[in-house]
């Protein structure tokens, strides 16, 4: 059995210790808003945040999450996708096919959260997440108009 | 996004079939709901009790308007693009559009009345957008006419705004949900007038995609997100080695493992587990050992493909795609000539979803839940894999997590899913490849090489070219019947010598491009931009090299050859104008130009790079033009443009799959890389369209992506690359 604090509510789930986060979150906890891509921490669409850090969940095992950690999927991020991330990329018209964008916007958050105005190179080294449609650009743009509102929220 | 489901029209229906000018008349046949599939995310029966106005248009007691989509969308905008089309001809109000799928059982039901569902080839929105725009205009013309026998006054003294239908003369006003219910019994109008573009208000404007909010939120349910009730998972592992098949597994070795409640047989090929879960699936997988009979293809590498390639650039005998004048006399009389060898290797898709599908087969019926490019192969797939008649089997369709091609001819997921639901009927089998079994099991971009010779006379004028493209053929592999006298035509996109597809823009007195055509044991797939991306790739690059070796300027070397295509020159003028061709770049900043024409658009590129003393490659800026005739929505089509370089160079910059013994080497990003942000360059678009013509949008401008960068590399170093991917080169200025 395996406590988890997931958007701020508290789960025991039937797992082997070495399940990756990921597929708690999907599997037990149901919420499929967090993406598998690749199953290796290469391409990012698994991102959730543990205690607010950007983490990709598919290569953490459940028992390597601390007691009393707070994860945050996309689903937790806000109820109504009002956080300032999300309605900057609704603003820009960001997705393509979307798969990639929940662990996306789950980065841009964190990044956003550590340093709110982020150079280009910052951006770089904050956002290595896979984007096959090539939404690039528009994340970008999206994270700009983030960082020039002022505005982010913990999430 | 909402999918219909279930019986969901009244008994006659021949509105948007009459309309569509030359599809079949539809008709009423009445449709088995399952109970699964109400449960199921994303699918759900929201038109059902609300009037059908014709196939296309569904108009709620709320005002709400459902337009039905036969294509899918998988990122590229089309969902958005054909309801814009639509709603433009049925004047209604934008702002309470809404879409949904038909199934593919629906449409063989109702005698495909919703046209072909393929969504490949940058055909969406123009092969659909005459008869839906019709199922629109007809669905104006029935509303206003149920409105104007309510009030006893002629139609055309009626007109429409946003969905308000107003009697002129009188004052008197409606709308389109409260005559919906009588529009609907209404016969179609014999005739229906569309709008010309420069009218148009919905249309043709850079509105907001109708998807994007749920896909902030992560409630977007993509296939892989798919839940049913009693639901399993599974796990899969197909031979590695192509054309081989299992030849022994021992499932009591896993059987124990948690949640384990099956080891089965897929095919003569594969292995799967299934469990509670499929982390748990997987797991058992890992631990299972498989022994493979490892068929013909176990000596097949990437050399000894090369080496079959190698041959078919000398070969005596190829299949001819463009002829003119005598090639061989013009380059037995050239002043100089130019020679030149190229390579493309195989790719993978990668589409950020692996491939994934949810099957239910109950003895006499099958029923499947998946991402595909094409819902009634994906039907017929299921149907041939159950042993079930059609009509006993559906497919529902859900929003991709990337197509590119992949999705589109071959749904061996889908095959994979239903044999392994047949072995448990009654229970839904959700399985799921891992990234591993995705990139082992690809359907490649297509592997040649390509023989360059150019003829220039003492003016530096092009007398010939002979293009001898030596490889393999998709069609030969996922459509033999389309092959023409075993000549595969789609070889030569982009260089035709006529047509409205993908015609050559160059003029050469004397030119002969054919192709050897040379088929390893690898299976080959649509890719986008197909085989343009090679093509384009050569022949621009060659071009280069020619204008080069003529010492002229690669733009005016162009123009000159494109003087009786002024749509592919058009295209030219407007990226070396934009970005300032023939004046100086910044300091280290090199240009590279590429043209090209392929599904009915003119594109062109002008790419700007800098290579470090260390031969570190930069990209800074693309400038990107596309005339693809009407622009439905030039926001998307930015969007699309940005999305080609992204994909298109990163084949350039990464994308090679190696063979060795029989199997592919490469298994995830780790080994297969893929562009990140910090390598994507600034794009900007040029969204020209001259009217008259409807041309793609999804795949174009993919074509010119790696070929303006191999240019511009070369005017920054002197080095022609000629060979993908880059990983290997050595950018040190020679």
């Amino acid at each position: 059995m395996v406590s988890l604090i997931i958007n701020g509510t508290a789960h025991d789930f039937d797992v082997e210790p070495d399940t990756p986060l990921l597929w708690a979150i999907r599997e037990q906890a149901g919420l499929t808003g967090t993406k598998y891509g690749c199953g290796v921490g290469q391409c990012g669409a698994c991102t959730v945040h543990v205690d607010g850090a950007a983490v990709r969940s598919c290569t953490l095992p459940v028992s390597a999450v601390e007691p009393g950690q707070k994860i945050v999927t996309i689903e937790g991020l806000s109820p109504d996708g009002s956080h300032p991330v999300q309605k900057a990329w609704v603003a820009l018209d960001v997705p393509q096919c979307g798969y990639c964008q929940s662990g996306q916007i789950m980065a841009a958050v964190a990044l956003l959260q550590d340093n709110p105005r982020p150079s280009d190179e910052d951006i770089n080294a904050g956002m290595a997440n896979i984007c096959r449609c090539g939404t690039y650009n528009r994340i970008r743009a999206a994270i700009r108009l983030v960082a020039e509102g002022g505005e982010t929220s913990r999430g | 996004m909402e999918i219909a489901h279930g019986p969901s029209r009244r008994g006659f229906l021949a509105g948007a079939a009459a309309a569509a000018g030359g599809l079949a008349l539809g008709f009423h046949v009445p449709f088995p709901a399952s109970a699964a599939a109400q449960t199921a995310p994303g699918t759900s029966q929201s038109a059902a009790s609300a009037p059908e106005i014709n196939a296309w248009v569904v108009v709620r007691p709320d005002e709400t308007v459902v337009v039905r989509i036969g294509r899918v969308e998988m990122g590229q905008g089309t969902l958005t693009g054909l309801a814009q089309l639509v709603a433009e001809e049925l004047d209604c109000d934008w702002a309470r559009v809404t879409t949904e799928y038909p199934t593919p059982g629906q449409n063989v039901a109702r005698n495909r009345v919703w046209g072909n569902f393929q969504t490949a080839g940058s055909r969406g929105i123009r092969d659909s957008q005459d008869y839906m725009r019709k199922g629109g205009g007809a669905a104006r013309q029935m509303l206003i006419q149920a409105a104007a026998d309510g009030w006893g006054v002629p139609a055309a003294e009626c007109s429409t705004s946003a969905g308000v239908i107003t009697h002129g003369p009188s004052g008197r006003t409606t709308t389109y949900g409260k005559v919906a219910a009588a529009a609907a019994t209404l016969q179609p109008p014999a005739e229906v007038q569309l709008k010309d573009p420069r009218d148009w208000k919905i249309a043709g404007k850079p509105l907001p995609r109708l998807d994007t909010a749920d896909k902030t939120t992560g409630r977007q349910v993509y296939s892989m997100d798919v839940k049913l009730p009693g639901m399993v998972h599974a796990a899969i592992r197909d031979c590695p080695v192509f054309g081989g098949k299992v030849k022994s597994f021992d499932a009591a070795q896993v059987q124990g493992m948690p949640g384990v409640q099956r080891v089965v047989a897929v095919g003569e090929t594969g292995v799967a587990v299934v469990a509670d879960t499929w982390w748990r699936a997987k797991s058992a997988l890992d631990a299972l050992s498989v022994e493979w009979d490892e068929g013909p293809n176990a000596g097949i590498s990437s050399a000894s493909i090369a080496e079959m390639l190698r041959e078919g650039l000398d070969a005596k005998e190829a299949f001819v795609g463009n002829q003119a004048g005598d090639v061989r006399a013009a380059i037995a009389g050239a002043a100089k000539l130019v020679e030149a060898e190229y390579g493309y290797p195989y790719q993978h898709h990668a589409t950020m979803e692996p491939m994934n599908a949810t099957a239910l087969f109950t003895g006499d019926r099958c029923e499947v839940w998946t991402s595909t490019q094409n819902a009634e192969a994906a039907l017929a797939t299921t149907a041939d894999a159950a042993g079930l008649p059609i009509p006993q089997c559906e497919v529902h369709r859900t929003i991709l997590g990337g197509g590119f091609g992949r999705r589109a001819t071959s749904h061996d997921y889908v095959r994979q899913a239903v044999l392994i639901a047949r072995q448990m009927p009654g229970t839904p089998v959700k399985l799921i490849w891992s990234r591993e079994e995705d990139m082992l099991h690809g359907r490649y971009h297509p592997v040649t090489q390509c023989r360059m010779v150019g003829a220039l006379d003492a003016q530096g004028n092009v007398t010939g070219l002979h293009m001898r493209i030596s490889g393999q053929s998709i069609l030969a592999a996922v459509n033999p019947q389309a092959l023409q006298g075993g000549r595969d035509p789609a070889t030569f996109q982009g260089l035709n010598p006529g047509g409205t597809e993908g015609v050559l823009g160059y003029s050469i007195p004397n030119l002969l491009i054919d192709h050897a055509m040379r088929n390893p044991p690898v299976p080959p797939g649509f890719w986008r931009g197909v085989n343009n991306n090679q093509n384009a790739l050569y022949l621009e690059s060659f071009i280069d090299e020619m204008a080069h070796a003529a010492g002229q300027d690669p733009l005016e070397f162009r123009r000159r050859l494109l003087v009786n295509h002024p749509k592919h020159l058009a295209v030219l003028n407007a990226v070396a104008e934009r970005a300032g061709w023939g004046k100086p770049a910044p300091e280290g900043v090199f240009r590279g130009l590429a043209q090209h024409m392929g599904y009915g658009s003119y594109v062109a590129a002008c790419a700007e790079v800098s290579v470090s003393d260390e031969g570190k490659l930069r990209i800074h800026r693309i400038v990107a033009a596309t005339d693809c005739g009407h622009a439905v929505n030039p926001q998307q089509i930015a969007a699309q443009i940005e999305g080609s370089f992204a994909y298109g160079l990163s084949a350039l910059l990464h994308g090679e799959i190696t063979l060795k013994g029989g199997r592919v080497e490469q298994e995830n990003f780790d080994s297969y890389p893929v562009m990140l942000m910090d390598e994507m360059p600034k794009v900007e678009s040029i969204v020209m369209p001259s009217g008259g013509f409807w041309g793609g949008v999804g795949e174009p401008t993919i074509f010119v992506a790696a070929p303006a960068v191999l240019n511009a590399i070369f005017a920054a170093t002197g080095k022609r690359i000629r060979k993908v991917p880059l990983t290997t080169a050595d950018l040190r200025r020679a």
